[in-house]
């Protein structure tokens, strides 16, 4: 597959009619047009058409949000093995789509070919990185708690349930990656709005998750208008969590007021992508469950 | 033949009630610059004990002020060795005065002697104890090799443990390191000013604690005052909301504990006696008043019967009257607003067709009071079901396999606490594995610990105090 509307694949002949890609939402494993029929020309920085995107409409939020409920259960009961395995599988997947993706992050972020190859390298990196955390991250932010009295007491981390992730617009695949996989990796789901103007990276990584064993509903994600589809986002009243970081300082109040309705983990941070992670994604998305038993024979 | 208990109340000399009482700010008590006043009143007889202040918007600026200047000051400059020494000594403290602050409890709150005496008071000089120990060993706490403080902590609690609640506040915010200012709430504000008396006995430089008694509007001032870098709140869901809403684009950091309804689930195998137990202190451990209480009891189909039956009988041994009795169960409901409010929604329990019990009780003449409630005939939309009552009232559900026992239990848009109650060990891990719940009891129910994380998943609030999580809420991490 090629990027649309450049130039023609050097494997190619002149003579043969390149064969361009619909891009599309991703919701529950599929990939629907947005239900209301809209699409949004998304260009490239030098105003060049790169392609026409789905312009997801409320309802298609909605829809996410309820094919990632739909998917809680699973995905939090899968072994945290099993979750790290199928994470790294995303990035083996995402190795193998490295020319494309380069291509089209080269396209969106008006960056050398270089650069954006460097990128989708990180972008890998960073999903092996997460990926092994699956099965230590409870180790580490669990305890068992020495109460005065005769119970034994745990607490481990949860995952939260549904999270609603506005993608940094500027980095549109190693910040979308940064901030897709930590709530994934601690066993939530995702619904995702990708950066508003540079959403095609997007939905070729969402082509890369549909082949990589994370089961429907997981990583949900849409293209479209910010101003419309984030309120109805962060005032989902069956979204859990949200992540700003991809929202502009200005709308980040409004949209952490509407958070309010359900009492929404709310997180945001103006993150340098090319830094190394810390623990405070996989920290936002989390529950701490604490289970008391009696001791006694 | 019916046996009568001789009175057994406790001595009321052991503590010194002053007539009215001014605001905590830079380690003196000062007279509000309002002026405004509230009276508390023992709920038990509606007697008033004393007039507090009412803070205005520059008594809030003016502890702010000096809260600010102590975190700029001593406070921030001071070791974390020597920080930890100062919560000891308040730890001792409170265990020193523990039977005037049981009194005083007792007395302003309604709640039974024997809890305050044996629960509040001895957990809240628990957690300074615990929290001491961090204050120098922040970075072993894991959230990296120097955490930082972040600054000055609105604190705002409830009426239901009043003394306890500040202990959950202060003591973590200390040991990070910030300052406090702390707003006890409007009809509970007496053991939260006997702490500051504790504070100046323990010689804590003037501004770390700042104690500000006052109403709603207080809260509300104290947690929009931009010189703020931290919220803390516990309180109903509905209050929560509107701070998260307040704080929004603030850069202020904020955790709720907020409002529950938890399921109580007791399967046919249980230890039906130790359930009883369970249940009876789910739910009538301090008049119901409880964010966590056990107020929706799910009982496995095949034992509804007999356990109700049973729960009945331990019912009409619950001693019900005056707070400062050593025999006394159930103390009096703590203001006659919640008093309305229990009997609103015990009320909407009989108009939606469940059926109504309560042990034989004399209900004392003066003062706030409801009986131990059971309601049967319970259904899921029922409001008693799924409203949080906040009072001695539970409601009675069934269910017939470990699976419909969840989806019940789930089935709220709370999330704090649940219990289990069955032999079989491999259930209670599956169903403490499915239950959206903050906290899960097995086979026991309403403990408490400060090594122990506590706080909500959902509606229920968000972030946790207790415990090395606790920390977090504290630290600029």
């Amino acid at each position: 597959m090629v990027s649309p509307r450049t130039s023609t694949s050097e494997s190619h002949p002149a003579s043969r009619l390149e064969v361009r890609k619909t891009y599309k939402l991703f919701i529950g494993g599929a990939f629907p047009r947005s239900e209301s029929g809209r699409s949004y020309p998304v260009l490239a920085p030098d105003g060049r058409l790169l392609a026409n995107a789905a312009r997801a409409s409320r309802k298609d939020v909605r829809d996410a949000v309820v094919a990632g409920r739909a998917a809680v259960a699973r995905w939090k009961a899968a072994t945290a093995y099993n979750k790290g395995q199928v994470l790294y599988r995303v990035a083996e997947m995402l190795e193998g789509h490295g020319d494309q993706l380069a291509r089209e992050v080269a396209e969106a972020e008006a960056s050398t070919i270089r650069a954006a190859r460097r990128a989708v390298a990180a972008t890998v990196d960073r999903l092996v990185w997460y990926a092994g955390w699956a099965d230590k991250f409870a180790q580490v932010a669990g305890s068992a708690n020495p109460v005065a009295g005769p119970f034994f007491n745990f607490s481990l981390p949860e995952p939260t349930g549904v999270v609603g992730v506005l993608a940094p617009r500027a980095s549109s695949l190693l910040g979308l990656v940064s901030v897709l996989a930590p709530p994934v990796v601690t066993g939530n789901t995702v619904v995702v709005l990708a950066g508003e103007e540079r959403p095609l990276p997007a939905v070729t990584l969402a082509e890369v998750i549909a082949t990589a064993d994370v089961p429907a509903g997981v990583v949900n994600i849409l293209t479209g208008r910010s101003a419309e589809l984030a309120p109805v986002l962060a005032a989902h009243m069956d979204v859990n969590a949200i992540d700003l970081s991809g929202a502009e300082q200005p709308d980040r109040a409004e949209l952490n007021r509407l958070a309010a309705g359900n009492v929404k983990r709310v997180f945001a941070s103006d993150d340098d992508w090319t830094a190394p992670p810390t623990l405070a994604r996989l920290r936002a998305f989390v529950e701490t469950k604490t289970v008391w038993h009696t001791v006694g024979c | 033949m019916t046996l009568e208990y001789a009175p057994a109340p406790e001595s009321r000399d052991v503590v010194r009630i002053e007539g009215s009482y001014g605001l905590f700010i830079g380690g003196e008590f000062v007279p509000p610059l309002s002026g405004g006043s509230l009276r508390t009143v023992n709920p038990a007889t509606e007697e008033t004990l004393a007039e507090v202040s009412a803070a205005g918007p520059d008594d809030v600026a003016r502890a702010v002020a000096a809260a600010r200047a102590a975190y700029e000051g001593p406070w921030g400059r001071m070791r974390g060795g020597e920080r930890a020494k100062f919560l000891f000594r308040i730890a001792r403290l409170l265990q020193e005065r523990s039977r005037e602050l049981a009194v005083l409890e007792s007395l302003d709150n309604g709640k039974p002697i024997r809890e305050s005496r044996d629960v509040d008071v001895p957990l809240a000089a628990a957690h300074f104890f615990y929290h001491a120990g961090w204050a120098d060993k922040l970075e072993h706490a894991g959230f990296g090799p120097s955490p930082r403080p972040l600054g000055v902590a609105a604190q705002v609690i409830p009426w239901n443990f009043p003394l306890l609640m500040a202990a959950w506040k202060l003591a973590p915010a200390l040991a990070a390191g910030n300052t406090c200012v702390l707003k006890p709430a409007e009809t509970t504000p007496l053991t939260a000013l006997l702490l500051a008396e504790v504070c100046q006995q323990a010689d804590l430089p003037p501004g770390v604690v700042n104690i500000l008694t006052g109403a709603g509007d207080t809260g509300a001032a104290l947690v929009s005052h931009p010189g703020v870098d931290k919220v803390a709140f516990t309180g109903s869901t509905d209050v929560g909301k509107e701070i998260q809403r307040a704080v929004s684009g603030s850069g202020k950091r904020l955790s709720l504990e907020l409002g529950g309804k938890a399921a109580n689930i007791v399967f046919e195998d249980a230890p039906i006696d130790q359930a009883v137990e369970g249940i009876v202190d789910g739910i009538f451990f301090n008049q119901g008043h409880v964010c966590c209480a056990g107020s929706r009891l799910l009982a496995q189909e095949s034992i509804v019967d007999p356990l109700v039956e049973r729960l009945r009988r331990r019912l009409a041994t619950l001693r019900l009257g005056d707070p400062l009795d050593k025999n006394t169960d159930i103390g009096a409901i703590n203001s006659r607003v919640q008093l309305d409010k229990i009997r609103h929604l015990a009320d909407s329990g009989d108009e939606e067709g469940a059926v109504r019990w309560s042990p034989p009780v004399t209900l004392p003449e003066r003062g706030y009071w409801f009986p131990p409630t059971v309601f049967t005939n319970v259904s899921q939309s029922h409001r008693i079901a799924r409203e949080e009552i906040f009072g001695p009232v539970l409601t009675v559900l069934s269910f017939r396999t470990p699976a419909e026992a969840v989806a019940k239990a789930n089935n709220t848009p709370y999330g704090l606490s649940a219990g289990i109650w069955t032999e079989k060990g491999s259930r209670i891990l599956w169903m403490a594995e499915q239950l959206e719940a903050g906290v899960v009891w097995a086979n026991t129910y309403n403990r408490f610990d400060p090594a122990s994380p506590f706080g909500g998943y959902q509606e229920s609030g968000f972030g946790r105090e207790g415990g090395r999580h606790g920390l977090a809420a504290y630290l600029d991490v």
